[in-house]
């Protein structure tokens, strides 16, 4: 989660669900959080109760809009402009909570001369920048930051750093910018500063290069009047958002936000969580009871799987993958990936004690503690580009584990394709799901396209258990993590992933066993011992707990992070998870009742790092280190005790660093945050309402279209996000800008009867039954407009190809009317993703319409914004299909060359 | 405690075994439609799905496709679309006073979200069997399958209901329902296995939002009390509780609730009559009438012999 991570060092939500009942408003956009998170939505409910106002901004009436006091209909994919407009609007009305600004962000910091913003006009720009784009844009500015290199379709970021610090981070080929991690992963990288502070300052926040100016230069023409055009929503509507906002932030009250994969699930993702971070801080929201961006994950074990990565690019605890040339040993590793200040500062600790528990005896100082077993990475091994190198006979095989690719990921046909690439794939899922069944089953062998004869692909499907058979953790939204216990047992032969994971482990090692060859040498040095239980050998779960939580060489527990040591006397297989088997207590199986303990709930589960619940919560507290008010009291220093206090949530920040400390010279690690700096993971303790490096596309959120939009860019030259990630293949077609072949706009999302990809509910009777069939929403204008009958059936066509729907027509989807001169009318169409051809209630993958297209900083795919048409009546079969889709292709006029630069 | 609803058989027959009459509340601002209480029904009672024979499909009622109570549905969630024309820009023949009242209703409803200034509502309410205080199911069962619990609520007991259907026209609801291959009649139970083991219903325990309460029905009445005032102080002055009026025609409901509309936009009766509650008189209007019959007969055959 960059954006996050980038915006205050850890990408993770800033506060837990619970804490919302403290908010005076909270924001939900980007999220339908009542029917993707009912349970954690009673809080917003309580809040409300109290007085809270709930807003939710969204292109359609939903089950949450129905809670909140205002649903804000906007056009999707306009969020940044929406976002940038409330930080405009706070900045030019004095509205920001100053004294918090001053102290705690990077407002007072003093950019490179060298920095230009997307204002510039295309005059302005270098000749080798953008001119194209220039010129098609009709004199409006260029979109495009400083250091865009159009041949090479990338940013050299050299001159967006601090003023007074060198730019080494600028990336090499596209692909490497992608992948150097370090620069990706959590936005602390790059930047070196003696004692953690930022050379250049200007704490009256006038310099014109200082962020607070800068910022206010970027979002200047974010207006109201624009926000109308652009989003679709009226000036007196987005001003009654932005006064209930300013009017709950400040000392005595806070306001939250909450968002979800709306906002992730698009070409410019990382930057609308940017834009919603800069309204937070500029409010003073972030660290504070009742404030904070509540991060909603998709389901239960998201969280997890990105803190102990099933990602490519970072090791546990959000450590980068080492790179092949720059990073030869562990000590220039640690060099090259940890700032010498703030809590990274210590990253040789971390990555030791990681090595340590991963190689054990074998990890030894001489050896680098077996540094060079890891393996390296050396391009963009994210699952699309996975998927396409399938295709190409680059990847043979595949464990699909928990995954239905066939129906949840972008273009479900080029997934087949994929699939019917392999040599070999495993699926692991409770039932068999169309990624297991594809073979034969399919709308290519529907259609005639292909037959089960024709695929080579040997499948092995393995029934896994369920969470309710085995023993584990989740880690919830809130990276919350909570332990359950077995209460089944699994039927016949499915089993646990642990128990998978583990035997297959084994094999491998006890074939390589007594090789010589130094390939098989990390295979055979690493540590694989965990104690079984029972007829099937179930490995403990609670062993590999203890190994993550860390131990030290005695054998004793690591209590926290702070005790991890770089001379491998530490061992812990997630530094951010250290101690969550402190006291040889399972902190995640704590499950005191709320009722006998305070409301923060610290004795229930654990939430990494240190049980904390409200991340950078030293800013709950004024530089002096007193309370911003009594209402809100959550932090404070205590001078008669030389000691932080709390409520009763852990302090974020060093228990006796009193406020007034300032680090000495020559200063590294946490020794360099000065006692009023909050934010302890980023190297200046800042909040970076600038983000000088660790993006792709841009410091700060600029509005670009979608990358399929009905309309032109209205702000600049520059259309969609110009890093934005395309497959140019004749299997991943897209459509032309302002397409009238596909004049609306689609989006997917889900249901609370559903399960994502459906492999969890379209298989079970009660839930099958509630939502039984795939339905298309559209407004009662555009189903007149298209003569669709409500319950009848439509045909949705993309250039990728058609599905069908029933037809629900609705007051809760109203059309947009955006632009002024003149205004037009903007149809959105809503498509839940969640059917499939197996299971109870079967139907069409609204994933076959979506093309595979990405934000480069995250390789996710827009799933929330692209155009299609919508037609009455079922679809054609077979061979018609193909050639229906074919007719759509030839009249759009579908390329499938590169895009023109500038585009 | 200012209620007491006794019903005919509760709590009189139980004598010292009578419990506290529990009951449901079930608060509708507060439901998000998640169709929780729906799923946790049919998980503990073992309730079937509609598929097979059968099966689900798309009704086009909002997000409501199991569209009412039934023999394989205990709970069921309704959701109702509703969008309100509220000119409120449209100034004429409408006094200040007026329109800004109109306007204020309109926001603190949340309905004046549109651009073109009509307001939208979703309103979503989770029905359950009534339990009335009044019963007609209980009083026409022939069998006594139907009877009273200690809790004061009404259960069905499947081993002993022989399928008559008499109590399916009688309740005022609609909720009594023979299931298709089977014949008996089932509805909800308000959990009594769960109650006599003092757990709370699963419907009300899987509540995300506290829409569905369960508790001592007198003390649940007290808590609609505050709760609706809350709402009408808030301005919501359409909402109502539904059922908490021990003079209704079916003297209260064990499960009552609070709309935000009229009973009738929940597809819910506005007036509900147990509907035994007039058989006294019926039978004896019907011998009224018999008698009259006999007497004029008598008196046309007597008149007819001179």
């Amino acid at each position: 989660m960059p954006g996050l991570g980038t915006s205050f060092g850890r990408g993770g939500a800033t506060t837990f669900q619970q804490d919302l009942q403290n908010s005076d408003c909270i924001l939900i956009m980007g999220s339908n959080m009542a029917e993707q998170h009912p349970v954690g939505f009673q809080w917003v409910i309580e809040a409300k109760e109290r007085g809270a106002k709930v807003i939710h901004v969204d292109p359609r009436y939903t089950r949450t809009s129905a809670m909140a006091d205002l649903h804000v209909p906007i056009r999707g994919g306009t969020d940044i402009a929406f976002l940038g407009g409330l930080a405009r609007y706070i900045l030019e009305n004095d509205r920001d909570f100053r004294e918090y600004v001053r102290h705690y962000t990077n407002a007072h910091v003093i950019i490179k001369d060298g920095y230009q913003g997307p204002e510039a006009q295309p005059d302005d720009v270098g000749a080798a920048q953008a001119s194209e784009a220039g010129s098609r844009a009709g004199g409006k500015p260029t979109g495009l930051f400083s250091g865009w290199q159009a041949d090479e379709q990338l940013y050299r970021i050299d001159t967006w750093g601090y003023a007074g610090t060198s730019g080494e981070t600028a990336g090499g080929g596209k692909v490497q910018a992608a992948d150097v991690s370090g620069e990706q992963a959590h936005g602390a990288h790059g930047v070196n500063l003696d004692r953690g502070e930022p050379p250049q300052v200007d704490f009256d926040l006038e310099h014109p290069n200082c962020v607070f100016q800068i910022l206010r230069r970027h979002f200047a023409r974010y207006t109201p009047e624009m926000v109308a055009d652009v989003c679709g929503v009226p000036e007196e509507q987005f001003v009654r958002v932005a006064e209930w906002l300013c009017d709950n932030s400040g000392r005595e009250r806070t306001s939250a936000f909450v968002y979800a994969v709306g906002w992730t699930q698009h070409t410019h993702g990382v930057q609308n969580i940017r834009a919603a971070s800069i309204v937070q801080l500029l409010l003073g929201n972030i660290g504070r009871p009742g404030g904070g961006i509540m991060a909603l994950r998709g389901h239960a074990n998201i969280q997890g799987s990105t803190d102990i990565p099933t990602l490519y690019n970072i090791l546990p605890g959000y450590i980068p993958m080492p790179h092949p040339q720059q990073t030869p040993t562990l000590a220039t590793f640690v060099e090259k990936n940890g700032p010498k200040t703030g809590a990274w500062g210590s990253l040789d600790t971390y990555m030791t004690s990681l090595l340590k528990a991963w190689f054990g005896e074998a990890a030894t100082a001489e050896n680098d503690f077996c540094f060079n077993h890891l393996p390296r990475i050396d391009g963009d091994h994210s699952i699309y580009p996975t998927m396409v190198r399938m295709i190409e006979g680059q990847c043979k095989g595949l464990f699909a584990v928990g995954q239905n690719p066939v129906v949840g990921s972008a273009n479900a046909r080029l997934q087949r394709e994929a699939l019917s690439s392999l040599e070999w794939l495993v699926v692991r899922d409770l039932a068999e799901i169309e990624t297991a069944s594809f073979w034969y089953d399919s709308p290519e062998i529907e259609a005639g396209e292909t037959s089960p004869e024709q695929i080579g692909t040997e499948i092995f499907f393995l029934p896994a258990a369920s969470h309710t058979e085995k023993d584990g953790t989740f880690t919830n939204t809130q990276r919350l993590l909570q332990w359950h216990h077995k209460a089944v047992e699994s039927p016949e032969d499915c089993r646990s992933e642990l128990h998978f994971m583990y035997h297959l482990g084994k094999r491998i090692k006890a074939r390589v066993e007594g090789s010589t060859d130094p390939i098989d040498r990390p295979i055979l040095d690493v540590t694989w011992d965990y104690p079984t239980q029972g007829p099937d050998d179930e490995p403990d779960a609670e062993a590999v707990l203890q190994e993550i939580g860390g131990r030290h060489a005695d054998g004793s527990y690591v209590g926290k992070y702070q005790e991890l040591a770089a001379d491998g006397s530490t061992a812990c297989g997630s530094w951010i998870h250290a101690g969550i088997y402190n006291d040889g207590e399972n902190q995640t199986a704590r499950k005191k009742p709320h009722t006998e303990q305070n409301w923060i709930a610290p004795e229930w589960g654990w939430a990494w790092p240190s049980n904390r619940h409200i991340l950078y919560n030293r800013a709950s507290a004024d530089p002096e280190g007193n309370p911003w008010s009594e209402r809100k009291r959550y932090v404070w220093w205590s001078a008669e005790e030389g000691k932080w206090q709390s409520v009763g949530d852990d302090v974020d920040f060093p228990p006796t660093k009193a406020p007034d400390y300032v680090p000495e010279e020559d200063a590294e690690g946490m020794a360099a945050m000065r006692g009023t700096n909050p934010f302890i993971l980023h190297p200046d303790g800042l909040g970076w309402l600038y983000a000088p490096t660790g993006l792709v596309d841009g410091p700060l959120p600029t509005h670009y279209e979608p990358h399929e939009s009905p309309v032109d860019n209205a702000l600049y030259g520059q259309r969609a996000n110009p890093t934005r990630q395309e497959f140019d293949r004749e299997d991943n077609p897209y459509h032309p800008p302002g397409s009238d072949v596909f004049p609306f706009v689609l989006s997917t999302y889900r249901l609370t009867e559903h399960h994502t990809a459906g492999g969890m509910s379209r298989t079970l009777p009660y839930l099958a039954e509630l939502q039984p069939e795939l339905f298309v929403e559209v407004s009662p204008e555009l189903a007149q407009e298209r003569g669709l009958r409500h319950a009848d059936w439509a045909t949705i066509v993309t250039a990728r190809t058609a599905i069908e729907a029933r037809v629900m027509v609705t007051d809760r989807v109203r059309p947009m009317t955006i632009g002024s001169h003149p205004p037009r009318t903007v149809h959105q169409v809503g498509l839940p993703y969640h059917w499939g051809r197996n299971g109870i209630a079967k139907g069409d993958a609204a994933n076959e319409l979506v093309s595979m297209v990405l934000d480069l900083n995250v390789h996710i795919a827009e799933y929330k914004v692209l155009t299609c048409d919508v037609r009455p009546g079922r679809r054609p079969r077979g061979k018609d299909l193909t050639a229906y889709v074919e007719g759509y292709r030839r009249r759009a006029g579908v390329l499938h060359e590169a895009r023109h630069p500038g585009d | 405690m200012g209620y007491s609803l006794p019903t005919t058989a509760w709590p009189s027959s139980y004598g010292e075994h009578a419990r506290a009459r529990k009951g449901f509340f079930t608060d509708t601002s507060v439901c998000i439609g998640c169709k929780a209480c729906e799923v946790a029904c049919k998980e503990w009672n073992d309730v079937p799905a509609r598929n097979g024979a059968q099966p689900a499909y798309f009704t086009g009622e909002s997000y409501d496709n199991t569209i009412d109570l039934g023999a394989d549905t205990w709970r069921h969630v309704a959701f109702v679309e509703q969008r309100k024309a509220l000119d409120v820009d449209d100034g004429m023949g409408m006094s200040l006073a007026e329109a800004a009242a109109l306007e204020g209703m309109a926001r603190s409803e949340g309905l004046a979200t549109y651009q073109d200034g009509e307001g939208m509502r979703w309103l979503m309410a989770s029905d359950v069997c009534k339990h009335c205080t009044h019963a007609a199911c209980l009083e026409v069962c022939p069998t006594g399958s139907l009877f009273r619990t200690e809790f004061g609520t009404v259960v069905v007991q499947e081993d002993i209901c022989n399928g008559c259907g008499y109590c399916v026209p009688a309740c005022p609801f609609g909720v009594l329902d023979q299931r298709q291959d089977d014949g008996r009649v089932w509805k909800c139970t308000l959990c009594y296995d769960r109650l006599k083991d003092d757990k709370e219903p699963a419907c009300a325990q899987a509540c995300p939002t506290n829409s569905i309460q369960y508790g001592d029905l007198d003390e649940l009445r007290e808590r609609a009390d505050e709760r609706l005032q809350q709402l009408t102080d808030a301005g919501l002055e359409q909402a109502r509780l539904y059922g908490a009026d021990d003079q209704d025609g079916v003297g209260g409901f064990g499960a009552f609730f609070l709309l935000l509309d009229e009973p009738e936009a929940y597809h819910l009766p506005p007036d509900p009559v147990d509907t035994t509650r007039d058989l006294g008189g019926i039978y004896r209007a019907t011998a009224a009438a018999a008698v009259a019959l006999v007497a004029g007969l008598t008196a046309a055959v007597l008149g007819g012999r001179r």
